[in-house]
């Protein structure tokens, strides 16, 4: 039997939490992942800090994946792991298929979940001169040589950018025997969390240069060394700042985006604030029957509110019924960088509504509303906002109607 | 006065702790606190890393240490880790090396990879 209610595309742990909440819901479902074997990209991050929320306890990220993985085993959930998901069509619900280790299968369902996660930028995206020598990798594909691979690729490193997962690796790699030289970050401010600085780069001594730049790369077909130079406000490198630090490795760690690839191919649009695909408070898409989760919506930075996006979904189509969709924008205003869920279905009912937002600068004392028609339904005053730092909120909205106007701001102290 | 990042949770509170009165100023709850306070006595962390096996599928396995270990002892625990070479298939949770180096602590394996064949079938 090749058909579902619904397929969930992806066995990270938003897709993992989903399929179980799903399953437990009594809604059939099928997960299709294309790697060996489920978890996602937890199986490679094993350091600890995973599930402090839902667990209560600091678990590694193959711990906190495994959890549910054995779930899924223990439910007898459906699964297909080496399953690399090519095409979508839209026929009778959706057709999925699939490239498998033998040949392509076709599977159908009513409903489909993206939980596809996101994808790291590369060191293509950013402005590094030089020819493309040996020894210049993404943070994550480090962390997956020296995790599960364990090969320790460098003796002497250096990392551009301040993201969690090359400060991670810096710790990482410093407790292997590698000498990272230092972390190059070119905005004015860090943009890993702060603890992963204390504990990852201070516990260790290795200084984190802000506002400076790698600007080449020097030797060829090895990585010899490289060229970094600081930064004026415009992000422009200053004349004279020129420093070579020998290095055998450039370690890139500037950031993830969402993975929206075949989202796109079926209509769904993305936001150009959060990347990820658009959805209403279930996190439905745009499309009918298309649910969206965990980082293939917005980059999360706690695993917690990944597997929450999850089962939000998981419910959502438990509940579905198939009264005509009305989908208003929520409008953004003010510090925010980004506000997911983005749209509203006014006809579906909306209390208490699990929300998640980011600043696009550092705050104190910042004040965040959300009005309907002007009045106040939410006021929060935040001590401190920090970008790298995602926020939760729960929200109650009344009644809606299509000319109901949702405004969300985050306004900084005068 | 020492500021400090407070890693026991992922808030990050910035704390102050002043080292004579050790009064500490920034902390959303009382973990914070403590954890100020014994970064100024005694700092601990807790380590991840992988060990060795003899098993070609999967050639590292995750682990990490059970409690918090005393900071300046994290390079010789990993002396120890890297010592270390799994040559049965444990399960997470299964303790690698008892009581490492003497300080009361277990290096635990964090990951079922090893029974993986065992869920997922010979591929
Ligand atoms: C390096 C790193 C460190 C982190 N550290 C922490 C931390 O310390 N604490 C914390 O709480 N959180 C941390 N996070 C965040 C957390 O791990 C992620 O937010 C979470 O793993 C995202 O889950 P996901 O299911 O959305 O995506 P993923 O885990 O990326 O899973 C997506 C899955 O979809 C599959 N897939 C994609 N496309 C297809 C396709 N076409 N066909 C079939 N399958 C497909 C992929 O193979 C993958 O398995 C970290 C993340 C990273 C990357
Ligand atoms: S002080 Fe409390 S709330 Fe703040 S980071 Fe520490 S444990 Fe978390």
């Amino acid at each position: 039997m090749n058909n579902y209610n619904t397929i969930v595309i992806g066995g990270g742990p938003a897709g993992l939490a989903c399929a179980v909440k799903l399953h437990k819901n009594n809604v059939s479902c099928l997960i299709i992942e294309r790697e060996q074997y489920l978890g996602g990209i937890l199986k490679q991050c094993i350091h600890d800090g995973f599930g402090l929320q839902r667990f209560k306890e600091k678990l590694s990220g193959p711990e906190y994946a495994e959890r549910f993985v054995n779930e899924v085993f223990e439910l007898n959930i459906p699964f297909i792991v080496n399953a690399f998901v090519v095409s979508i069509e839209k026929k009778d619900g959706y057709t999925i298929n699939v490239s498998t280790v033998e040949g392509i299968k076709t599977y159908t369902c009513e409903n489909l979940v993206l939980a596809t996660g996101c994808r790291e930028r590369t060191s293509k995206q950013v402005e590094i001169h030089g020819s493309r020598p040996k020894g210049v990798y993404t943070a994550g594909a480090v962390q997956h040589l020296v995790n599960v691979d364990g090969v320790i690729p460098c003796k002497k490193c250096v990392i551009l950018g301040s993201g969690d997962i090359g400060l991670i690796m810096a710790r990482r790699l410093t407790l292997e025997g590698v000498k990272v030289e230092a972390v190059y970050e070119i905005m004015p401010n860090p943009s890993g969390l702060k603890r992963n600085i204390y504990q990852c780069l201070v516990d260790y001594d290795i200084p984190l240069y802000l506002s400076h730049t790698v600007k080449r790369t020097i030797g060829y077909p090895n990585l010899e060394a490289v060229e970094v130079m600081e930064v004026d406000e415009k992000l422009k490198p200053i004349e004279g700042t020129e420093k070579i630090i020998e290095c055998d490795c450039l370690i890139v760690s500037v950031g993830l985006i969402p993975e929206n690839e075949l989202a796109g191919r079926i209509g769904v649009l993305s936001d150009a604030r959060a990347k990820g695909a658009r959805c209403d408070l279930d996190f439905e898409t745009n499309v009918e029957h298309v649910y969206t989760c965990g980082n293939a919506t917005h980059v999360n930075d706690l695993v917690d509110y990944v597997s929450e996006s999850g089962e939000v979904v998981a419910d959502a189509i438990r509940d579905r019924n198939d009264s005509e969709r009305k989908l208003i924008d929520i409008e953004v205003k003010g510090r925010c960088a980004y506000l997911v869920p983005e749209m509203i279905d006014v006809n579906k009912k909306n209390n208490k509504r699990v929300m998640y937002f980011r600043s696009n600068k550092i705050l104190k004392n910042a004040t965040v509303t959300m009005k309907v028609d002007d009045k106040e339904i939410l006021r929060r005053v935040y001590a401190n906002l920090r970008p790298p730092e995602m926020e939760r909120i729960v929200v109650d909205y009344p009644e809606l109607s299509e000319n109901s106007k949702v405004v969300f701001e985050i306004e900084e102290a005068k | 006065m020492k500021e400090l990042t407070c890693i026991v949770c992922p808030n990050g509170c910035e704390l102050t702790i002043d080292e004579k009165t050790l009064e500490v100023k920034g902390n959303k709850c009382p973990r914070g606190a403590d954890f100020a306070v014994n970064e100024l006595k005694a700092p601990s962390r807790t380590i991840s890393s992988t060990v060795k096996t003899s098993f070609k599928d999967v050639p590292v396995l995750p682990v990490r240490v059970s409690k918090e270990i005393p900071k300046e002892k994290i390079f010789e625990v990993m002396k120890e880790i890297n010592r270390v070479t799994v040559d049965k298939r444990i399960k997470s949770g299964d303790v690698v090396i008892a009581n490492v180096l003497g300080l009361n602590v277990d290096v635990i394996a964090t990951s079922d990879i090893l029974l993986n064949e065992e869920h997922y079938g010979k591929h």
